[in-house]
């Protein structure tokens, strides 16, 4: 293991090469650029042995590491925002076509108007696609999660593809010293992937083809069953990945001080650490509260959710995307999970942080005093207003 | 008696659903006899979708991937990369698409694996429309053709614009290889698919494929109708490689385009001055290849319409 200090980017960029990822593809958007500008180096100075395709767009980004997936090749992309957007359509082949493809995102506004500041809409956006989806908070988190990531959806009870999010420029051109672990310790956690090719040469079959209702039906339900095995897979792959590291995420779920707590916001990303502070300073004040990271949104992990609302009264959602729902989308999730709860604790949703906005402790500070008030609003854009000048301005 | 050169393999097998007549299954068929069974194809949406039958039937002899409609190029792309990351041998990676697929919504693509080098075979067959969705016009769809978004009738007189050049889009990336092929000529068919083969680098073969239903004629006169393609000099047969050009089927003169268009429904409609105008097209179409297969080079009216023998990274697939 050695510690070097390094963005969420190259954090990505680590993680593949250690993967020894053999196919790349990848098509330049701000903030992704610096992930596949790494990676190319990687390639170039010959300490990755992986093709580097140079593609035309996204979509052909995408599509081609699916093919190349297809065949048995362990693949990386990453992408952001636009570049997410026009994937789309071949995000669903990726996990119809059950390869299990792993791709960086970097959580991006989308336009218009242009913004390339951090927002979770492209990724929400996408929740629906079949992909595993985790958002990080660090750029250790990012680095441990891609490595998981690669034995999550090759694992052959899953085999589904996912993708590992990181906050524009929050985290990815944020340096913060990130442990490496030794390349010995990554063959051994993840070891070259067992080529059970899906598409084999010389082999007459179709992988794709077209289906009449009775199969396709089929084909749907096996994938929402490869998603039901996710979070089990999840919880082996960690616990494996502690005992060679040292390093847990603590699941899909993890929570922070919600033992007594009246009043828990669950948060996505790099929002979680300001919230933590925030959480410790209104403890010292007497409010019993805390947080839960929701850092699997695909699968949903719906009965960690479950367990944490069996003892909560109030539960505050803070979205960072709005998607245009009655509600942002963490917080139908989360009401959705619960409508069976009994007693069934009060949800109240905090649009925050979108377009690169920052979450301040203040914000966040304001989002407790709304849930613990006396009538918490089923929504709240938390900072609409621009930010006030300072005292003396 | 003349020995035919056409292997006897099938890989594309009895029961497969193309209509009768049906071109672009006469064009699967003698491509894979000249690429042969460790051919892995890439499909978007197109007939064959169809013609290749549901899961869990496949028509075809060899591994087939389905891609979305406009990804072939990049699909290819990606399947090389895995065959050459993972060292497996011996294997032909070809994209498959429809007129529709390749020149209009797959250009993009297309022109990404030719101007990378994938060393890949990309074939466009040329229903010239969009088949599998009803006869709606492409960019390939010809001059003065009805499709249904072409009607005849009113103000309608079949498609007004011409012809894409997919082959001048083509030869401006300078592909190692690239060829128009007519299954109505089965050993000039044979013969490029197998040629292509045996050469690494990007590949583009433009493949002739009659439409009995799109372009409104009987079912058995699908072989004719191509041999008129070519003999009228609507689709002359050549190739470009190692930057030369060559015609394949030289004609000592062209037969009138109006035994062409007679033939089908879809030009039913024309009078003497429209045909008379499509007529002069192709004659200049015609020159123009006679020009570049006398100068060996296609030149035409753009420089870059050059191909070039193998550049860096290109080698022998065979070899
Ligand atoms: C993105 C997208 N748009 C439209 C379609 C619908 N579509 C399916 S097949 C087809 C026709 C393709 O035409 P062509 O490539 O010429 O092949 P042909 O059908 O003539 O064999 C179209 C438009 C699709 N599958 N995907």
């Amino acid at each position: 293991m050695t510690q070097i200090v390094m963005s969420g980017n190259s954090a990505q960029s680590y993680a593949a090469l250690l993967a020894r990822v053999q196919v790349i593809a990848a098509y330049p958007i701000t903030p992704q650029t610096t992930i596949v500008e790494k990676l190319a180096e990687f390639v170039a100075n010959g300490r990755l042995a992986a093709q580097y395709l140079q593609v035309e767009s996204e979509h052909s980004a995408l599509q081609s590491v699916v093919s190349a997936s297809a065949l048995g090749a362990r693949t990386y992309t990453a992408t952001s925002s636009q570049g997410l957007l026009l994937m789309h359509e071949v995000l669903h082949w990726a996990s119809g076509l059950r390869v299990p493809v792993v791709m960086g995102v970097v959580n991006r506004a989308v336009a218009p108007p242009w913004s390339i500041g951090a927002d979770h809409a492209d990724t929400i956006a996408q929740r629906d696609t079949g992909w595993i989806q985790f958002y990080a908070e660090s750029n250790q988190e990012v680095l441990d999660t891609v490595l998981e990531a690669y034995r999550i959806a090759e694992d052959p009870a899953v085999r589904l593809p996912a993708m590992v999010t990181e906050d524009a420029f929050y985290l990815s051109h944020t340096v913060e010293p990130v442990d490496v672990p030794s390349a010995e310790t990554v063959d051994a956690f993840l070891p070259a992937r067992e080529v059970r090719a899906i598409l084999v040469p010389g082999v007459p079959a179709r992988l794709g083809s077209f289906t009449g209702p009775i199969e396709y039906v089929g084909f749907r339900r096996d994938v929402a069953r490869a998603m039901e095995r996710v979070l089990p897979t999840l919880a082996a792959v960690e616990e494996d990945y502690a005992r060679r590291t040292g390093r847990d995420h603590g699941g899909p779920l993890p929570t922070y001080r919600t033992e007594d707590a009246d009043a828990v916001l669950l948060t996505m990303g790099t929002a979680t650490t300001t919230a933590r502070a925030v959480i410790d300073a209104l403890r010292e004040e007497g409010h019993r509260v805390g947080l839960a990271k929701l850092r699997v949104f695909r699968p949903f992990p719906v009965e960690a959710v479950r367990a944490l609302a069996a003892s909560v009264d109030r539960i505050g959602v803070l979205d960072r995307s709005f998607t245009f729902g009655p509600t942002g989308a963490a917080a139908m999730e989360v009401r959705s999970a619960l409508y069976d709860a009994s007693p069934r604790p009060l949800v109240s949703d905090f649009v925050a942080g979108i377009g690169g906005r920052d979450i301040t402790p203040e914000a966040i500070t304001r989002m407790f005093a709304l849930l613990e008030g006396p009538e918490p609003p089923e929504l709240t854009w938390i900072d609409l207003a621009a930010p006030e000048a300072s005292a003396d301005g | 008696m003349v020995k035919l050169t056409i292997p006897a393999t099938e890989l594309v097998r009895p029961g497969h659903a193309a209509c009768p007549g049906c071109g672009p299954a006469l064009a699967m068929r003698l491509l894979l006899k000249g690429l042969g069974p460790r051919t892995v194809l890439s499909m978007p949406a197109c007939c064959w979708t169809v013609i290749a039958t549901p899961y869990p039937t496949t028509a075809l002899g060899v591994a087939l991937l389905d891609n979305p409609i406009e990804s072939t190029g990049a699909s290819i792309s990606g399947i090389r990369a895995a065959v050459d990351a993972l060292a497996i041998p011996d294997v032909t990676v070809v994209g498959f698409a429809g007129d529709g697929g390749t020149a209009d919504i797959g250009l993009q693509a297309l022109s990404g694996m030719l101007e990378r080098r994938t060393n890949a075979i990309y074939v466009m067959y040329d229903n010239e429309a969009y088949m599998n969705t009803g006869i709606q016009r492409s960019g390939a769809t010809p001059e003065g053709a009805w499709t249904t978004t072409t009607p005849v009738g009113g103000a309608g007189r079949g498609k007004p614009e011409r012809k894409k050049d997919i082959m001048g889009i083509v030869l401006a990336h300078r592909p190692v290889y690239a060829a128009t092929l007519n299954p109505s000529f089965p050993e000039d068919f044979v013969r490029k698919a197998a040629k292509a083969r045996e050469i690494a680098g990007p590949r583009f073969l433009h493949v002739f494929a009659p439409c009995p239903p799109g372009w409104r004629y009987s079912s058995e006169e699908t072989i004719e109708i191509g041999r008129l393609a070519t003999d009228t000099g609507v689709f002359p047969l050549y190739e470009v490689a190692d930057g030369h050009l060559r015609l394949t089927r030289r004609l000592s003169s062209l037969k009138p385009i109006g035994e062409y268009l007679g033939r089908q429904g879809r030009y039913a409609h024309l009078t003497p001055e429209e045909r008379a105008r499509l007529q002069a097209e192709v004659r200049s179409g015609w020159e123009r290849i006679l020009r570049e297969d006398a100068s060996g080079s296609p030149g035409g009216p753009f420089s870059s319409r050059s191909s070039h023998a193998a550049t860096k990274g290109d080698t022998v697939e065979a070899a």
